[in-house]
């Protein structure tokens, strides 16, 4: 298991590298002059040269990557264009924002999409099957923006329940962080939620036509055994993925829900770095979520090996 | 450890009780099977009535979709949602059809045993083999998940499976073919079953692995007393183990008896022309070789004999009209057509 771990570490490390060369490469590609854009009106030549002397700007290409890699190995990505601050510090300043909302989001989809999926499957063609396949169609259906702006229409504007936008931390104030992540959390994870519940009916209902199915009911067992110890157990191995998929992109920011909810997450960041063309912070911003998704793959597999035996890990 | 001494001694004892006993371990009357589809009502099953004694070995030989899986699975309530069944079935004292499911779920985890086809499919995947082969006997027997575990070593002992206390935590994927079948049995003996019903367990081995586990399952029997239902394409296999046969067709039984009489003076026109078909009688490992033809569809049954369109006798225009009725044409040995032991 350490050998495997080890290994896909450095295999994660190498396709780390490539996404630094593809980021840096597709940057060189966008129109536009950060340091003009940086400067605005105040625009002279010889600020503008020495700007672009002191981001290493006036170097060749291959030069530039080479730095810029270098200091990254040491945890510098860079200072911000825009405010001079360290583009490190920056990102990971928004990291528990859009941690926290992704986590609250897929914890609500899964306490959703389990019991739902399940019972849709175990029961099909039964009412909680129609209601989960129509659940299922309105929340890929309905855009989450729409969605959103409707949860702020009725939970803060007509009850006056929930604010209708802000962020606290967790660890500044736990309650009223609650409050605030569940609007945005419950948009978030009303889609995920639909995508699951299909996926995980219609992976129970092919366990359960499973001859080994047929086999656990021939031996007598209580249905709920049958159900939890032999339908559940292999029916839930490929939903893992698609829960670590859904995390994975939720991770990296929910641009359209962070921006309408004023959620100071990865995905605001990175939106307001595009539009200042704030370079070195867009590059982090990337960096820092292939990382996420490379650890959440990581950790898939390592769970996979667990839940499968089938799988061996050398 | 009490209860693994106990149940030794309960093994050896019940054996000889089970042989001199008379009375039918399983008895099927006039059972039907109807699957809604949807294309209509396909009628599986269209009135079978049989019996096992125990350490007797009933076969059921036809085509494939004659409905003998079907029988089977309806007779021990496992047929599938959509199928409507009606008939009598008596397992030991219990008349099963009457029961409310629960109870018939207990009953039949408790004195019968299951052999499927496809032991490749038949194991759950990511359960070890040792937990599969008893679980059956924690729920019925309350045995303790250490008594299981020991239970389930002895148990794949039995079945011929080397270093079983070793194997007994590996997964059905590092087991082969007949080894997973030997798993199998194994399980379905777990609770000492009355009543083991194998259906075609061989069919997806290689032929040397099926005539081991043809074995293994007659030395189980003889050493148990366990009544058997045996379904099976083979012939060979029926003539070599089964006490009685019956032959399927259509939804029904078309020729039954012991097989003896069966083989030696086979009556249908259907049974005829399996037993002509096989080239080699001593040979093992041959499938029903085709008949000209093919069986009827489920879903639209002949009002007369369903083998009318394919009989080589079909000496009257009554055959396509009228449903043959069950003749006795011996001892225990009847026949469904109007023209026993005709030949074309
Ligand atoms: N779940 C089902 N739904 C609809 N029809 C079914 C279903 N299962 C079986 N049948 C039909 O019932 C009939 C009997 O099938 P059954 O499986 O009992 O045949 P069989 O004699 O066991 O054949 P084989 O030798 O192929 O196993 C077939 O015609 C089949 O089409
Ligand atoms: S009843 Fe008629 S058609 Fe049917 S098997 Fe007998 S002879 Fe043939
Ligand atoms: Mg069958």
């Amino acid at each position: 298991m350490a050998r495997f771990v080890l290994r896909r570490v450095l295999q994660s490390a190498v396709v780390l590298l490539g996404v630094t060369l593809v980021v840096f490469l597709l940057l060189q590609l966008v129109p536009g002059d950060p340091v003009r854009v940086a400067l605005g009106t105040r625009f002279d030549p010889q600020t503008y040269e020495a700007l672009r002397a002191r981001a290493g700007l006036d170097q060749p290409l291959p030069v530039q990557y080479a730095s810029y890699l270098g200091h990254a190995l040491t945890g510098d990505l860079g200072v911000s264009f825009r405010t001079g601050q360290p583009v490190s510090r920056i990102v990971l300043e928004r990291l528990p924002a859009t941690l926290s909302l992704a986590v609250t989001a897929v914890v609500f989809a899964l306490l959703v999409a389990f019991p739902l999926g399940i019972v849709a499957a175990v029961r099909s063609g039964s009412a909680v099957d129609h209601a989960a396949r129509v659940f299922s169609q309105f929340g890929v259906s309905v855009p989450d923006f729409w969605m959103g702006i409707m949860g702020i229409l009725l939970f803060a504007g007509v009850l006056g329940w929930l604010p209708p936008s802000g962020y606290v931390a967790l660890t500044d104030d736990p309650g009223r962080w609650a409050t605030h992540v569940a609007l945005p959390a419950v948009t978030v994870g009303l889609v995920t939620a639909s995508i699951l519940t299909r996926f995980i009916r219609s992976s129970v209902l092919e366990v359960l036509s499973a001859d080994y199915v047929r086999t656990a009911e021939a031996k007598g067992l209580r249905n709920r055994v049958v159900i939890l110890r032999h339908v559940l157990r292999n029916a839930l191995i490929p939903v893992v993925t698609v829960v670590a998929v859904q995390l994975a992109s939720l991770l990296g920011g929910v641009i359209v829900i962070e921006v309408l909810f004023a959620w100071p997450g990865i995905g605001r960041l990175t939106f307001d770095a595009v539009q200042a063309r704030d370079y070195p912070v867009l590059q982090g911003a990337v960096l820092l979520v292939a990382a996420l998704f490379l650890l959440v793959n990581l950790l898939v597999d390592i769970l996979y090996a667990r839940l499968d035996p089938r799988i061996t890990v050398r | 450890m009490s209860d693994r001494t106990e149940r030794s001694e309960g093994r050896e004892s019940v054996p000889s009780q089970r042989r001199t006993s008379d009375r039918p371990v399983l008895s099927v009357e006039d059972l039907t099977v109807t699957v809604g589809t949807r294309r209509g009502p396909a009628h599986a099953v269209a009135g079978v009535s049989w019996q096992v004694r125990a350490g007797e070995t009933f076969a059921l030989v036809g085509e494939s979709g004659s409905g003998k899986s079907m029988t089977l699975l309806a007779a021990t309530g496992l047929a599938p949602r959509a199928a409507t069944v009606t008939g009598r079935v008596r397992l030991l004292d219990s008349e099963l059809t009457a029961l409310p499911d629960d109870r018939r779920r207990r009953l039949r985890g408790r004195h019968v045993g299951f052999v499927f086809q496809d032991p490749m499919t038949s194991l759950n995947p990511v359960l070890p083999v040792g937990r599969q082969v008893t679980e059956a006997a924690e729920e019925h027997l309350g045995l303790s998940r250490r008594a299981a575990r020991d239970r389930a070593v002895e148990l794949l002992d039995l079945v011929g499976i080397p270093s079983a206390a070793r194997r007994v935590d590996a997964y059905p994927h590092q087991f082969s073919g007949g080894m997973r079948q030997r798993v199998v049995i194994a399980m379905a003996l777990a609770c000492e079953p009355d009543l083991l019903i194998a259906d075609e367990p061989t069919t997806a081995l290689d032929v040397t692995t099926q005539a081991q586990i043809v074995e293994l399952v007659a030395d189980l029997q003889q050493r148990l007393g366990t009544a058997v239902v045996w379904v099976t394409h083979d012939l060979g296999v029926v003539a070599g183990i089964a006490d009685t046969v019956a032959v399927m067709y259509g939804g029904r039984i078309v020729e039954q008896g012991p097989v003896d009489a069966v083989f030696d003076t086979p009556t249908h026109p259907y049974t005829r022309a399996l037993l002509a078909a096989r080239p080699d009688p001593s040979r093992r490992g041959e499938d029903l070789v085709a008949i000209p033809g093919a069986p009827p569809s489920p879903l639209d049954l002949p009002p007369g004999c369903a083998f009318w369109p394919r009989c080589p006798v079909r000496a009257d225009p009554r055959c396509a009209h009228e449903l043959p009725p069950l003749t006795p044409v011996g001892d225990g040995h009847t026949v469904r057509t109007f023209y026993p032991g005709e030949t074309p």
